[in-house]
């Protein structure tokens, strides 16, 4: 189920190319903002967490969370002559009691050179199990999610680039035991 | 001009040009021990340049595709990251990339990995038990690399005829190249 969410919840990203000028960010506090075609924008709804034996690894009892997000993306001005592909990815940094600095890619995409460089993307759901090392994620308010991507080129350097814009998702302070996705 | 054996039996001249020889092919081994050895220290890598010899990485790298990895203690792990590590009690090392992390307020860290070709996450490639990486077991975190090139090393390997007809050959050159 889906929660309403607030315009201060979709900051519009720019494209943030090396070598290549930005693009003056929109104003992200401006309520639906036009869509101008270079931007790249992730909108997550309605986090929810639970408490389960990490079946993925150590069988501790961890936080799990479930969060769907909406991707809009244009990558079209970062592929040049040299970029054989594009590893995109969504991940979620955070801190905890237990650990300072956690940081779990939630959900990746391999986008060749001639793909449609356009992604539009709804509902989705991460594509990896989001546990916590431990029971950090219950009432955390600052998770963030950040779009990065890591450019291959046909030959030469392997630059990690992250976008600009971070989302906020909080998670709520109490465990879903009802439902799941 | 002079007489007797082996060494002896060649004239002052030829001797001279047989040291020479040697002192050049020598300098070459040197020179190329010390490039390397370079290239340790610069990169903070045991193992500077390697060749990616599965397809758990495609379509980013190929069998043969050379990586040029560095080390260095000031860049932290961190995820999205291409790493090559090495599993307690295996040799060959494996290149993936990092799937999550979790760092403590000391900075140790542990993480995960993932091969971009792979379905499912590395845990059940770790040691029995094994959940997690550690820092010691990264060799290097991939910054570059050159296609194709490094399919010599992986023939060189598979087929040792190859291996010992270019060390051959490239003796030849050396004997044989008169400057």
């Amino acid at each position: 189920m889906r929660e309403p969410h607030d315009s201060a919840a979709r900051p519009p990203r720019t494209p943030n190319r090396r070598g290549v000028r930005a693009a003056r960010p929109p104003n992200p506090h401006s309520p639906g903002s036009a869509c101008s075609c270079r931007r790249r924008r992730c909108l997550p709804t309605g986090p929810e967490g639970k408490n389960v034996e990490d079946f993925t690894g150590p069988r501790e009892r961890s936080d799990l969370g479930f969060i769907t997000f909406d991707i809009t993306a244009d990558l079209e001005n970062i592929f040049d002559w040299n970029v054989k592909q594009l590893f995109l990815y969504l991940s979620a940094e955070y801190s905890t009691k237990n650990n300072a600095l956690n940081q779990v890619v939630l959900w990746d995409k391999i986008v060749l050179r001639g793909d449609n460089p356009k992604l539009l993307l709804k509902d989705m759901k991460t594509k990896y199990f989001f546990f916590d090392d431990g029971n950090g994620l219950k009432g955390n308010r600052n998770v963030t999610l950040t779009l990065s991507w890591n450019v291959v080129p046909n030959a030469g350097i392997l630059p990690l680039v992250t976008g600009s814009g971070h989302v906020s998702v909080p998670f709520p302070d109490t465990y879903e035991i009802t439902k799941s996705y | 001009m002079s007489s007797g054996s082996g060494l002896q039996s060649l004239s002052a001249d030829e001797l001279q040009e047989l040291y020479y020889q040697v002192l050049n092919f020598g300098m070459i081994v040197s020179s190329a021990l010390m490039i390397w050895k370079g290239l340790m220290v610069i990169t903070g890598s045991e193992s500077p340049i390697v060749v990616v010899l599965s397809g758990s990485m495609e379509p980013a790298f190929h069998r043969g595709d050379l990586l040029f990895l560095t080390n260095r203690v000031e860049d932290p792990i961190r995820v999205g990251e291409i790493v090559v590590f090495r599993i307690e009690g295996r040799e060959i090392p494996i290149v993936h990339r990092v799937l999550k992390i979790h760092e403590k307020q000391n900075g140790h860290i542990k993480f995960l990995t993932k091969g971009d070709n792979n379905a499912v996450d590395d845990r059940g490639l770790y040691k029995q038990g094994q959940h997690w990486l550690e820092k010691k077991d990264v060799v290097g975190r991939a910054r570059g690399f050159v296609p194709y090139i490094g399919i010599v090393t992986i023939l060189m390997n598979d087929y040792p005829k190859f291996k010992y007809a270019v060390l051959f050959l490239l003796g030849l050159f050396v004997l044989v190249h008169r400057e």
